[in-house]
């Protein structure tokens, strides 16, 4: 997990996008951690926290866009989830490393990309 | 319920920093369902807390455990093998918890990660208000069911005071209701104006003298 | 000497109560020239108790000194900073030295105050307190034990006519005629029908009663408009803020006065109720003007 990108990818969404990514070859950073959730929703605190923790350079959350979810609120309790996790991380002034989420639909890989892209653009400029 | 909220950050962290093997120990009943205390949070605070020290190059090792009820001496002494492995306890039970751990492993230091603030419930989702202020003489059925001790600022029996604010909220901050107003309302819906009416003698302060102790009577 | 309280209540038409605000501290010369200054041009002289929970001079204290520059105090009791024994023994003391009105209020939660954390008492209310006086004037104390030495006070209290609800406040205002008071001194009052209203509710209960109404000078059209905001029980209506703001600058405090007084006449003219009671803390020495300007001196 030391100095990856820990990518928690929505199945509906998400996953499909990473997949159609690599089909078209598209380029993003090698030490991206993709893990395949039913649901962004599904992601809890502790599973971000526990990413830091192992080591990760940041943590994104990756879900359906706004309406989409299939699950309905799964995509809004994400955001407001990570949005908690970086007050939690604030607050032991651990907070250094980015956590993110993100919104897509699963026939959007450069969306997938740009996502990546942007967060290893924030890492090299912390000096991580 | 008892409703607690968790300590600020920067004083559980100075509490931790002289030990390196800590039991964060949770509670499953009223700071669980007020999300201070629960399963849930002791997870969050063990990790923040590993997080923390890590950065700061003096690691901390935590073990988590959560029992039903912290104030509950058998469940508690279902902890006795991780407390023996650990320097101190962190508990984010409210103080009875607390001060059930701390007497079961009178040589652990035992220290409060939850300030413990009243008895109430959930207004709404996220808001806990206080409701009871455990005085030993209930009246509520005097007021339509609103207590004046701890929702009324002042804890007046003959209210309300002068101070009352435009539109019935309370003299000491405009987000709250004046009590009395609430408690107006409340029997003038039943039809018992007549009780706000009487007058209420002084109260029987000492109707619980602390601590309290109740024996019950059944074997 | 001054004429006692009670008598004057009975028996003078218009009765002009006034109140002095003890400083920070036990320099009293401040005090001492504000009693100079107005123990003979009112009916009698209130001191506030640790108000808006500020800790200050006792009102006890600046009540001894009246008497002793010959003139007629008024001692405020609030319920928040003593228990029931504190307050009787309090006013056992305050009745030997010649003190013998007293106003009884429930006062200021702690938190408007300056020490945040201290604990608030309130082991009484306002309508209690009076009862306890009540008692302590029969001869016994709180839990029935006999006195060895009376006392006999004058008993006052406040009301808020301009409340918002009012009905919650006029059952504790029933409450506390129930109870037995000699008088009554208002909040501050800047609307007249409010006042008639008020005083005609009183009346329909208790006709001996005296009605004082609260009189605030306010010197600005800015400090009209944040008190209407911040100050519990308080509404200056919109004419008035006018006038304010028409006043040319630095003219605040007088045209503070000339509305003062202006209120003062048309209560005495009408006779809308007993008398007023004039709250001018930290510009005590400016009452005289108000009196003057109404034509009470």
């Amino acid at each position: 997990m030391n100095g990856c990108i820990v990518a928690f990818c929505c199945e509906h969404s998400a996953y499909p996008a990473a997949d159609l990514a690599g089909k078209l070859r598209l380029h993003y950073p090698e030490n991206l951690r993709v893990i395949r959730v039913p649901c962004a929703g599904r992601v809890d605190v502790i599973h971000i926290l526990k990413a830091l923790e192992k080591g990760a350079a940041a943590v994104l959350v990756l879900g359906c866009e706004d309406g989409a979810c299939h699950h309905i609120t799964g995509n809004t309790r994400a955001k407001e989830r990570v949005k908690y996790c970086n007050m939690l991380l604030k607050e032991v002034q651990v907070d250094g490393r980015p956590v993110a989420m993100f919104n897509l639909s699963p026939n959007a890989p450069h969306k997938f990309v740009s996502a990546v892209n942007e967060i290893t653009k924030i890492i090299k400029e912390s000096g991580r | 319920m008892i409703i607690a909220e968790r300590k600020p950050m920067e004083e559980i962290k100075q509490a931790m920093a002289p030990y390196k093997k800590v039991l964060v120990a949770g509670c499953g009943t009223c700071v669980a369902v007020c999300w201070a205390g629960g399963e849930k949070e002791v997870e969050i605070l063990a990790s923040q807390l590993r997080l923390a020290r890590s950065a700061e190059g003096n690691e901390i090792v935590t073990l988590e455990a959560t029992v039903e009820r912290q104030c509950e001496k058998e469940m508690v002494e279902e902890l006795k093998d991780k407390v023996a492995e650990v320097e101190a306890v962190l508990s984010l039970a409210c103080g009875s918890g607390v001060q059930t751990m701390a007497e079961l492993f009178e040589d652990k230091p035992v220290f409060p990660a939850v300030n413990t603030t009243f008895i109430g419930m959930p207004e709404k989702e996220g808001l806990w208000v206080e409701m009871c202020g455990a005085c030993g003489d209930c009246f509520l059925d005097r007021t339509g069911g609103i207590c004046p001790i701890v929702r009324c600022a002042k804890g007046l029996l003959n209210g309300p005071c002068g101070g009352t604010r435009k539109g019935g909220k309370c003299e000491i901050d405009p987000e709250k209701d004046c009590a009395w107003v609430l408690i107006y309302r409340r029997l003038e819906k039943q039809g018992r104006l007549d009780l706000m009416r009487e007058y209420y003698s002084p109260k029987n302060f000492r109707a619980v003298k602390r601590p309290g102790r109740i024996q019950a009577a059944k074997a | 000497m001054a004429t006692p309280f009670r008598e004057i209540l009975k028996t003078k038409g218009f009765v002009v109560t006034a109140e002095a605000g003890p400083v920070k501290g036990s320099n009293v010369s401040k005090a001492i020239e504000h009693i100079e200054l107005l123990k003979d041009k009112v009916d009698g002289l209130n001191v506030t108790d640790n108000q808006s929970s500020v800790m200050r001079y006792p009102s006890l204290g600046i009540c001894l000194l009246i008497k002793e520059h010959g003139g007629e105090p008024v001692l405020q009791v609030t319920c928040r900073d003593r228990n029931r024994l504190a307050i009787q023994a309090d006013l056992l003391f305050a009745y030997s030295r010649g003190i013998n009105n007293v106003l009884c209020l429930t006062g200021d939660s702690i938190d408007v105050g300056d020490h945040k954390e201290a604990k608030q008492v309130f082991d009484l209310d306002s309508v209690q307190l009076i009862h306890l006086v009540h008692t302590l004037n029969s001869g016994k104390d709180m839990a029935g034990n006999e006195l060895d030495g009376g006392i006999d006070f004058c008993i006052g209290t406040t009301a808020t006519p301009s409340a918002d609800p009012l009905e919650p406040q006029l059952i504790k205002v029933e409450k506390k005629l129930k109870a037995g008071v000699s008088f009554i001194q208002t909040q501050a009052i800047y609307e007249l029908d409010e006042l008639k209203r008020f005083t005609e509710f009183v009346r329909n209960r208790d006709e001996k009663v005296k009605i004082l109404a609260g009189i605030v000078p306010v010197i600005g059209a800015k400090m009209a408009a944040y008190m209407n905001e911040n100050v519990p029980g308080i509404f200056i209506p919109q004419y008035l803020i006018d006038e304010l703001a028409q006043a040319p600058k630095g003219t605040g405090v007088s045209k503070g006065i000339e509305i003062a007084a202006r209120m003062i006449k048309q209560i005495k003219e009408e006779k809308i109720c007993d008398g007023v009671h004039i709250m001018f803390i930290g510009r005590e020495e400016k009452v005289p003007e108000i009196l003057e300007a109404a034509g009470l001196l």
